[in-house]
């Protein structure tokens, strides 16, 4: 007959334990909920008050700020009407986020891989090469590509000396002048997850693959792009992300009229002088980027209970 | 007469894991006395429990129930560091930011004490395991070996009362090993401190114990010298776990005191050991298991207790083993040592005999 | 006659083209900048038409009041927001690794990344929401609210290296200095501490340069005149344009080249 279980005295341990670990957390969780997370909740308030004259807002619930995201009222007649503006700031933003995902992806992979496929002495001076753009100043980048595609710019220089071109291309100010600042800017982001996961491919997979009569292209449709797929979506993530929500390439490069939803936000909050506007635009920004990133977690999670390919 | 305390007394000591359905128990009311100045081993296959008792006299972990004594004194529910008990971990555990000297003094300098006695003791130590002229190098730049050492000398420097060693040699290869063991035994007869040691490996454990604790499952099966472990192993486990053993199913048809006569498949009869625990009344009359090692056993053409015929012959270079199918298809092995002109020359598929030596039949208590 | 030349050796990595657009793409990264660089010594005032090598744009820039104002104030906040950062974040890092799974883990986990998650240009909105509220109702203004929002959104990356580093850590070297009598506190002394330090030297740096760089939440939260470097460069690049910007990026490039080539070489050697 065995002496009852002295379980009292190691719960009380464990409860302290954890206790402990709540006291040291605490500090940077109350600092990130003043400052990070709790602000957030004060934007969806804001987003359902009425505009002040001078900027600010008046402490009064409407819906107004809502409706304005995605509608428009005509001044004379009072028809409702899809707000263009808006819409087209939209799509411009999705699409252009879109599209810097998918050049990322063209020029990160072959990157990654090429890094990845180095030796492993040369492979740290590759990764640090591929690091230091992306702990540059996003400013930076984005003005030096600015300074490279302007009128003035390099590019033009150099063509119009060549004799290749007449009159200066106009690139920049223009929605291409944003694709190719975002990825300049976003590589980086792109080539780093999927490093991380072809670092991991068994190359043995691969030799296998050639031995069953695979051609390379095979090899790298059927066995290399599902096994790095993981870092393939991460990398997107991390592209698309920060394009939806980018506002200084946008601003630097696109000029004031190829506004992004990023710019748009920014204008309630000078010229346009309608704080409860912004507020719902960004929390608006905010729920796709949710979306996005819970279609993420969904996917990784199916990929971790075993699906087949 | 002045009773000597033990160095450890563990008693009735249940270590549960986990809660509810997912429960383990670890240790199942595991009780032991260690005495002072002893070479004590716990061994037992993995999962056995033993690490787990180290870890609960070390201080890393409370028991679920029972109590743990350090020279008569509770210790169940003090920290490590109130403990004067150091352990020498598996891995060995080397600080890496710090020397050979600063990872062999770590211990004085937690204590508290001066500056003097620390430096002069970490040279006693370094000259102890023979490490001098590494004193100032990093650990991470010495062989598995000398890191071994320094840890016996960083756990040994605080002079504590009991020392554990939770299988302080698997990483080491062969030849090392068997100089550690020598090592070892020197070291615990110069410093006189009670050693702990826990292995699976069972020539370890015979080798160098005083006594051995063989555990399977968290229970102790059997606590004795290593040659009472061997001769007279009480359970099946332990009779198999240690050495090679032969299992008979025999009849009791007498029993007394510690002493019982077997009735064996070939029907003849043969005098054992009952073990601790098992009483004459018990198994009078009802069939039992009983053990006998290959070497206590005799090969012969004609008068033996069993009876067989030979399947197998395997050649060792200093034995051989002779593989017997008995009369009852039990399988049986003979072990002999090629001594010079050993007379009888057997082949497969002889008719053959064994003869038991007296006194080697142990009744096992499973 | 040209004897028939063997066909290449079978190489088992090789992909068509990878090679050529890998390179490609690290020529096409550095261009721009190296191009920046450049002409940040340009005599000339394009950025196109060399004239010359010159300090003259350093010059200008080191003289240039407001450049010496932002600077001094994009330092002040950078050294503030690492160092406060980066103890919160050992703090927190220390309390969520190496640990068994307690309710709320996931919880404070989030939290503490939550600024890489949320757009930025979100989260500047927010603060600015926040403190304007706050300002309104305390009259407190100053540099105090751009410290503190740089020291949030700097948490999680000081956090990650030395989350990274502690869960490297073999767990049995603190159970050995506990066995050798050291208390909880010595044992984070003597030898937690000294084994995680690379780590949090790894995230101090990190969140040093975000800092310094941050160019979007600063836009937000600061008042007017309040710049720091980039934000006084974003203004510059809307109204007048000079190599002095270059000048300006060039040093802000060298910093932070120098931080993240000590972060290589600390990390090579702890691998």
């Amino acid at each position: 007959m065995t002496s009852p279980l002295d379980t009292g005295s190691l719960e009380q341990a464990r409860r302290q334990a954890v206790r402990r670990k709540w006291l040291l957390s605490a500090p940077a969780l109350t600092v990130l909920f003043l400052a990070a997370s709790g602000p957030l909740l004060i934007v969806l308030v804001y987003s359902f008050l009425v505009a002040g004259n001078y900027g600010g807002v008046e402490w009064q619930l409407s819906g107004k700020a809502w409706f304005k995201v995605f509608f428009q009222k005509d001044i004379f007649d009072d028809t409702v009407s899809f707000a263009d503006a808006h819409l087209t700031i939209l799509w411009r933003s999705v699409r252009l986020s879109f599209m810097t995902t998918v050049t990322t992806l063209i020029f990160g992979f072959p990157t990654a891989y090429f890094i990845a496929t180095r030796s492993p002495r040369s492979r740290n001076l590759w990764l640090f090469l591929i690091t230091i753009p992306f702990w540059t100043n996003l400013l930076i980048r984005t003005f030096a590509i600015m300074e490279v595609i302007k009128a003035e710019g390099v590019i033009n220089t150099v063509l119009g000396g060549l004799g290749l071109i007449s009159a200066p291309i106009q690139m920049l100010y223009t929605d291409f002048a944003i694709l190719v600042g975002m990825t300049y800017v976003y590589l980086p982001l792109m080539v780093l997850p999927l490093y991380a996961s072809m670092e991991k491919l068994d190359f043995q997979l691969v030799e296998a693959a050639y031995d069953l009569y695979a051609t390379r292209f095979q090899v790298l449709r059927r066995v290399i792009i599902p096994i790095v797929k993981p870092g393939l979506v991460a990398g997107s993530i991390l592209v698309f992300i920060p394009s939806l929500g980018a506002f200084v390439t946008p601003r630097v490069l696109g000029g004031g009229k190829n506004m992004m939803l990023g710019n748009l936000i920014e204008l309630q909050f000078g010229a346009g002088r309608n704080w409860p506007l912004g507020a719902a635009l960004s929390i608006a920004l905010l729920a796709i980027v949710m979306v996005v990133l819970l279609f993420y977690v969904r996917t990784v999670e199916r990929g971790k209970s075993g699906e087949r390919q | 007469m002045a009773k000597t305390i033990p160095a450890i007394a563990v008693e009735r000591v249940t270590k549960v894991f986990g809660a509810g359905a997912s429960a383990v128990r670890a240790l199942d009311d595991v009780s032991v006395t260690i005495r002072q100045n002893e070479f004590f081993t716990l061994l037992g296959p993995s999962g056995c429990g033993k690490t787990t008792l180290l870890r609960l006299i070390a201080g890393f972990d409370h028991p679920s129930a029972g109590t743990i004594l350090l020279q008569g004194t509770d210790i169940s529910h003090l920290p490590p560091y109130q403990r004067s008990v150091n352990t020498v971990f598996q891995s060995y555990a080397l600080f890496p930011h710090m020397t050979v000297a600063q990872n062999i003094g770590f211990g004085l300098e937690m204590l508290g004490r001066p500056k003097v006695e620390v430096s002069e003791t970490v040279a006693a130590m370094l000259k102890l395991v023979r490490m001098e002229e590494l004193r100032d190098r990093r650990t991470d730049q010495i062989s598995g070996g000398q890191q071994q050492r320094v840890a016996l000398a960083r756990a040994l420097a605080p002079k504590p009362k009991v020392l554990l060693l939770d299988e302080p040699l698997s990483a080491l290869d062969y030849k090392l090993r068997k100089e550690m063991q020598i090592e070892l035994k020197r070291l615990q007869n110069e410093t006189g401190i009670t050693f702990i040691f826990v292995t699976h490996d069972q020539e370890e454990a015979l080798t160098m114990s005083d006594r051995v604790a063989v555990m399977s499952q968290g229970k102790i099966l059997q606590i004795g010298s290593p040659r009472e472990i061997y001769d007279h192993p009480a359970e099946r486990f332990v009779a198999d776990f240690i050495g090679d053993t032969n299992f008979l199913a025999a009849l009791v048809v007498s029993a007394e005191g510690r002493r019982a006569v077997l009735r064996l498949s070939s029907g003849s009869e043969v005098g054992a050991d009952l073990p601790e625990g098992m009483a004459p009344g018990m198994v009078e009359g009802g069939k039992v298991t009983a053990a006998i090692r290959p070497e206590h056993a005799t090969l012969m053409t004609g008068n033996g207790d069993l009876r067989g015929v030979l399947e197998n012959i395997v050649y060792f270079g200093t034995d051989t083993h002779y593989h017997v199918r008995l009369s009852d298809d039990a399988a049986f092995v003979v072990r002999s040592q090629n001594l010079r002109d050993s007379a009888e020359a057997f082949q497969t598929g002889q008719p053959v005999e064994i003869v038991l030596k007296p006194d080697a039949v142990q009744v096992l208590r499973d | 006659m040209a004897a028939r030349s063997t066909p290449a050796p079978f190489t088992l990595k090789r992909q068509t083209g990878f090679t050529a657009v890998a390179l490609t793409c690290f020529v096409m990264l550095y261009a721009p900048i190296i191009t920046l660089v450049i002409f940040s010594f340009n005599a000339g005032t394009t950025m196109a038409v060399w004239d010359g090598f010159s300090w003259r744009w350093y010059q200008a820039a080191w003289s240039n009041e407001a450049v010496q104002r932002a600077a001094l104030r994009s330092l002040e906040i950078a050294t503030v927001a690492s160092i406060s950062a980066t103890i919160l974040a050992t703090m927190a890092a220390l309390g969520t690794t190496r640990t068994q799974r307690f309710r709320g883990l996931t919880v404070i986990y989030a939290m503490i990344v939550q600024p890489l998650m949320v757009p930025e240009i979100v989260t500047a909105v927010a603060l600015l929401i926040f403190f304007a509220m706050i300002k309104v109702a305390t009259g407190v203004t100053g540099i105090f609210y751009l410290m503190i929002a740089h020291t949030a959104f700097c948490v999680p990356f000081a956090y990650l290296p030395i989350r990274a580093r502690l869960e490297g850590m073999d767990l049995t070297l603190e159970t050995a200095a506990a066995d050798l009598y050291a208390t909880p506190w010595m044992t984070f002394r003597r030898v937690t501490l000294p084994l995680m330090w690379p780590g949090i030297l790894a995230g101090a740096m990190l969140a040093f340069v975000i800092s310094l760089d941050d160019v979007v939440i600063t836009e937000f939260v600061k008042s007017a005149g309040e710049d720091t470097l980039p934000t006084y460069m974003l203004g510059q690049i809307r109204r007048a344009i000079t190599p002095e910007i270059n000048a300006i990026s060039t040093v802000l490039l060298g910093i932070s080249v120098a931080v993240v080539s000590i972060f290589f070489l600390i990390n090579r050697k702890n691998a």
